[in-house]
């Protein structure tokens, strides 16, 4: 497979045409799909609508999981929230509670838009539904933004991978992090310099991150890592547009991030057969889920 | 295999797992686009990672959505089982273990309403991407992201020339092709892929290729 562009082509490119990142990428697809920017925004705009409903869906906290061990979480936190009674601060709760809302409704079989995978589908549109409000920014730059994403995106799906089963949780919340603080950053106005470096705080925090699902199950703790993964790309925005620097470039930590994926054993690979997934609570659950369903 | 910004923002699924969910949607859609009918029975050998947690992640369910022609954002697939009752579609499921293969991989034996019948082998490899493997006895690797022409023919010389020739005169690009046989002079089947759909006169005159005895035009998967 040819490996496509690394992150320091697309700011060279990005720098010589005068582009953000979001508009870079736009500009790439419409030439590789051989169709038009707006065709494309207007597809990208079918993905943000679904973001959409999917948050309103999952506030309203009733869907449960197949296994009932997810649900009604994102609303609990909403709820403090809005009752101002939020120690982490509001944006960051909104944050949080958006991408729990997202994942349960993954999780119970509703739909969602994969980013980049259907397990990690709550930490994008937590953070960029939320930053596009506290920024007044509409949805032409959050579609660009999504736009940015997605090349971030495109650049770990060839040079590493975004599967849990490949590369362990930080191929995925790892991955929608470092996504969603890039684009992030381009809502808040900043260059693609400081969306790479965004990226690459967001992504490092993360790495080492292991995929060890209870039952199997998209469940626990995947809801939860998709919180936690908004919150990391969250301040991860606030520290590039401080200024501050990664001082690994964002390629580089991709290239680590494949590296322990590849040196991460099977057992915490989404196969279920170690780190939390071997708990004496979750060998409970295993047994008892299995156990219902067997008629 | 192409990667286009919306393979990462998106595909818009049913969840709760592409690989398991969404992935099993297609190679269902797949195994019924390839039977080319609708399907009234299917045995579902499911092997490794799907045999382990298929109930968990509704991959049942979302194989048996995408035999009734659905994709995977439909949100019908929660009820897909039901639905195929209904529709009096015959599905058992079983574990099996089909060999050295993706741990997400599932065979499906499907027999259709106007008397076909077909197995076709297939993984989902990530992040909703599909992979066929094998359909009947011969072994393939069909991704379903171009255009693509699955034709069973006589292994003999000459026939791909043929095909390809009509092809160029339809000016339709080949990006990959296969050719698999039993045997020598046996059935063969080639699987080519292409830029551009094969259709009309094009995909007509291929079906009636003397040593043709099927050709099916597949488009890309959604």
């Amino acid at each position: 497979m040819a490996k496509g562009p690394t992150v320091k082509e697309l700011l060279a490119q990005a720098g010589e045409l005068g582009l953000s990142l979001g508009r870079l990428v736009l500009r790439l697809q419409a030439e590789e799909l051989e169709t038009t920017e707006q065709a494309l925004r207007l597809k990208m705009l079918e993905n943000l609508q679904v973001m959409r409903q999917a948050v309103v869906e999952g506030m309203t906290g009733t869907r449960r999981s197949m296994s009932g061990l997810v649900g009604g979480d994102a609303k609990l936190l909403e709820e403090r929230r809005l009752a101002g009674k939020s120690l982490s601060g509001d944006v960051l709760a909104r944050t949080a509670a958006r991408a729990l809302a997202v994942a349960e409704v993954n999780a119970g079989m509703g739909k969602i838009v994969a980013a980049p995978t259907a397990g990690s589908c709550g930490v994008l549109p937590g953070v960029l539904l939320t930053l596009a409000e506290e920024t007044g920014a509409r949805d032409e730059l959050l579609l660009e933004a999504l736009f940015a994403a997605a090349g971030i995106g495109m650049v770990i799906a060839s040079q590493a991978s975004i599967s849990g089963a490949q590369g362990g949780c930080q191929a995925e919340c790892g991955s929608a992090a470092c996504m969603a603080a890039a684009a992030g950053v381009e809502l808040a106005g900043g260059d693609p310099v400081q969306a790479a470096h965004a990226g690459a705080m967001a992504l490092k925090t993360m790495l080492g991150l292991v995929c060890d699902p209870v039952a199997g199950l998209v469940e626990v703790p995947c809801v939860k890592r998709n919180a936690a993964a908004a919150a990391n790309a969250l301040l991860a925005v606030d520290m590039a547009m401080a200024g501050i620097k990664s001082n690994i470039p964002l390629d580089e930590v991709i290239w680590a991030m494949d590296q322990i994926g590849s040196a991460m054993p099977c057992s915490l690979k989404e196969t279920a057969q170690g780190g939390l997934a071997l708990t004496p609570t979750a060998l409970q659950v295993r047994e008892g889920f299995l156990g219902n369903r067997e008629r | 295999m192409p990667v286009s910004a919306f393979d990462i923002i998106g595909p818009v699924m049913i969840g709760p797992s592409s690989s398991h969910t969404a992935g099993a949607v297609r190679l269902g859609l797949m195994a019924r686009t390839i039977l080319n009918q609708e399907p009234m029975e299917a045995i579902i050998h499911l092997h490794g990672s799907f045999a382990e947690t298929y109930r968990g992640h509704g991959t049942n369910l979302a194989l048996v959505a995408g035999l009734l022609g659905m994709g995977t954002d439909d949100e019908r697939i929660p009820r897909a089982l039901d639905l195929a009752r209904e529709r009096n579609m015959q599905v058992e499921f079983v574990t099996a273990d089909l060999g050295d293969v993706h741990p997400n991989s599932a065979m499906l034996e499907l027999k259709g309403r106007e008397g076909l019948s077909v197995r076709v082998m297939g993984s989902s490899v990530g992040g909703g991407r599909i992979l066929v493997t094998r359909i009947d006895d011969f072994p393939v690797e069909l991704g379903g992201d171009y255009h693509t022409l699955i034709v069973v023919h006589q292994d003999q010389p000459g026939v791909v020339a043929q095909m390809t020739t009509l092809l160029a005169a339809a000016q339709v690009n080949i990006a990959q092709m296969r050719l698999s046989r039993q045997k020598k002079g046996a059935e063969a089947l080639t699987i080519l892929e292409t830029d551009q759909p094969v259709e009309g006169a094009a995909l007509d005159l291929i079906g009636r290729l003397r040593a043709v005895s099927r050709a099916l035009a597949v488009k890309p998967m959604a």
